[in-house]
């Protein structure tokens, strides 16, 4: 079936190159090859690009802007802590954390149906404000229960986060978006945000369209909440205010809205080069929004706006052009 | 009742401050419709120029104020020519993003110049009167008081003048009042400046009141007045001081009954049940938005 030179054309090549990098990330820690602040590095990003596709899904593809994206992390964090700190303390690892982080992913999935159902109502400035008053209300909610440790937060978390884990979440991450963009349903949500009447007058039904975006938005925030909290092994409720949100808001302008590609280089650009200025201190937070105002004043749409690499689209029938075999003849598929 | 006349007292002192605010951020959207992030770090600004300004000379309270306004309103001013007019025409997210960031470059800025929260040094002989069994100090009488005459000043201009009635013409139809010759840029700078001075003014009398000065201000109050903003209907003046107002209100009495720790829960929740049964807050024009 497959001929040497057509290799790369393979539908299996895929899969066995993100099963490949799998195999690679979970034997990589024990090569000794790459050191404990490189594999600290390696999970940041893929946190980051799970955090930044997941609000690129509402800011860029749908067009909304919302900034309480740090609110479903929290949500995620504390949930998938409870269970491997609080509840089941002496459970195997193996087996508690991907429940935690599933639990975690599906906590703040939940979360996102109110503010999902608020968008029917507002857009633009005031579901801004919603999201914002959302954001602030988990803060500072998580701030006034005790069990979760209040404003001290918790300690003591046990660091699950593997490079491997990161690796796997991320990659389910990129695909359920990017499955879910290109099909009905994303081009559902792409219209909302070129013309919501239009949109709606065409049959799209924008509420469902408007709930999908978003309850898939918050879900993954949670579990990249979850992974965050398993890597650092310490959260409080100040790791999630504006701050946290405007980082994940840079990554996606910078990377580039409505793009695959983009988040990934936005999420690996932003946080290495959060990890280089280490050494600036706090004027690395000034360097990082000047950035940002710069690219807006010169490349509004960031490095890979509205665009993606070829590679990371599913083949779309009417996309692709014919099946030509090698000697020539298309084949005609039943 | 003397308790809560005192806790009114209160009431109307941060409801002040917050209504300086609000109108900054106000005034900006009801000429751009465009939320300008970066006003609550202006308003920590006026704090810190107070604080500068004090250290080099020591001047009397008025003085700083006039300073302290004029120096804001040309920050204002420049980052709106800088910033905010060359994104006139692109999309709204590309103008909020820039706010945005605007917002952290000052902040982190100021945050990397003073580490620290800093005292603010006595501006005035603070006296303390009783009325009734109801203790009020010369600073809540200078800030309420303050705060009133410039609101009063904001209304007239906008309501009297014609800088104000150009104002009100951009804010409904910007593109039809510059074919009618109207200097839009320049409204649009002065609108800036104004609101960037009155900010400043909110920044000297927060200051002054809760005498600790600290880059985190910008966030933890400017963000509140933002709140109140939306609150009275982003865009409308009166609006923006009764949501002040109100916000003021509900804080001091949260404070009063609650631990302090709840003032932010309640404050924001107060926002988001506002918004759901009002979502142009409560003053706010309701205009038809899928259109």
């Amino acid at each position: 079936m497959i001929g040497m030179t057509s290799w790369t054309k393979s539908r299996y090549l895929p899969a066995v190159l993100l099963v490949a990098g799998l195999i690679v990330t979970a034997i990589l820690p024990s090569t000794g090859l790459v050191n404990d602040y490189l594999q600290f590095v390696i999970v940041s990003v893929a946190i980051n690009a799970i955090l930044c596709v997941s609000l690129n899904l509402v800011n860029g593809w749908m067009g909304e802007f919302s900034v309480g994206h740090a609110g479903f992390m929290a949500l995620g964090a504390y949930a998938s802590a409870i269970l491997t700190v609080k509840l089941f303390p002496s459970a195997p690892a193996a087996l508690i954390f991907p429940a935690a982080v599933l639990i975690g992913g599906t906590v703040a999935g939940l979360a996102g149906i109110p503010v999902g159902i608020l968008s029917f109502k507002t857009r633009g400035d005031y579901l801004a404000i919603i999201t914002l008053a959302f954001l602030m209300i988990v803060k500072s909610g998580l701030e006034n229960i005790p069990y979760t440790g209040g404003p001290r937060g918790m300690l003591g978390i046990p660091r699950l986060t593997t490079v491997a884990w990161a690796y796997f979440w991320c990659v389910v991450a990129f695909w359920a978006i990017r499955n879910l963009v290109y099909s009905k349903y994303g081009r559902g949500i792409a219209a909302i945000r070129e013309d919501e009447i239009a949109a709606e007058a065409m049959g799209v039904n924008t509420r469902t369209a408007k709930l999908v975006a978003f309850v898939t938005s918050s879900f993954f925030a949670g579990i990249a909440g979850a992974l965050f909290a398993h890597q650092l092994q310490f959260i409080n409720p100040s790791s999630f205010d504006i701050l946290k949100s405007t980082e994940i808001l840079v990554m996606v302008y910078l990377g580039g809205v409505a793009s695959l590609g983009g988040s990934l280089l936005g999420a690996g650009f932003v946080t290495i080069l959060t990890q280089c200025l280490q050494p600036l201190g706090t004027w690395r937070m000034v360097v990082l929004p000047a950035l940002l105002v710069l690219l807006m004043l010169f490349r509004p749409g960031g490095i890979m706006g509205y665009r993606d690499w070829n590679w990371l689209k599913p083949r779309i029938p009417f996309r692709s052009k014919p099946d030509v075999k090698d000697n020539g003849k298309e084949e005609i598929v039943p | 009742m003397k308790y809560l006349a005192q806790q009114a007292i209160n009431a109307l002192q941060l409801g002040s401050i917050y209504a300086l605010i609000a109108l900054g951020y106000s005034m900006v959207y009801g000429v751009l419709t465009m939320i300008n992030f970066a006003h609550g770090d202006v308003f920590m600004l006026g704090a810190f120029f107070c604080l500068l300004l004090i250290a080099i000379v020591p001047v009397p309270f008025w003085l700083a104020l006039i300073v302290v306004m004029g120096a804001t309103a040309l920050l204002g001013t420049l980052i709106e020519r800088f910033a905010y007019r060359p994104l006139r025409n692109a999309p709204r997210v590309s103008a909020i993003i820039t706010a945005l960031g605007c917002g952290l470059v000052i902040q982190n800025t100021t945050l990397g110049i003073s580490p620290y929260a800093r005292p603010m040094p006595h501006l005035i002989d603070n006296a303390t009167y009783q009325f009734a069994g109801i203790t009020v100090t010369t600073l809540q009488i200078i800030i309420i008081g303050v705060s009133v005459a410039l609101m009063l000043v904001l209304d007239f201009l906008i309501s009297k003048t014609s800088f104000g009635m150009a104002m009100r013409a951009i804010a409904s139809d910007r593109a039809t009042v510059s074919l009618l010759g109207v200097p839009a840029n320049q409204v649009i700078a002065v609108t800036f400046a104004l609101g960037a001075a009155l900010g400043g003014a909110a920044g000297l009398l927060y200051g002054m009141a809760y005498p600790v000065v600290s880059a985190a201000m910008g966030i933890t109050v400017g963000w509140k007045a933002f709140v109140a903003a939306v609150i009275g209907g982003i865009g409308n003046m009166r609006g923006a001081v009764l949501g002040a107002f109100l916000l003021g209100g509900v804080e001091v009495m949260t404070v009063a009954v609650l631990p302090s720790t709840y003032r932010d829960l309640i404050s924001y929740s107060l926002l988001l049940l506002i918004l759901v049964f009002k979502p142009h807050g409560l003053l706010g024009k309701s205009t038809i938005h899928k259109a």
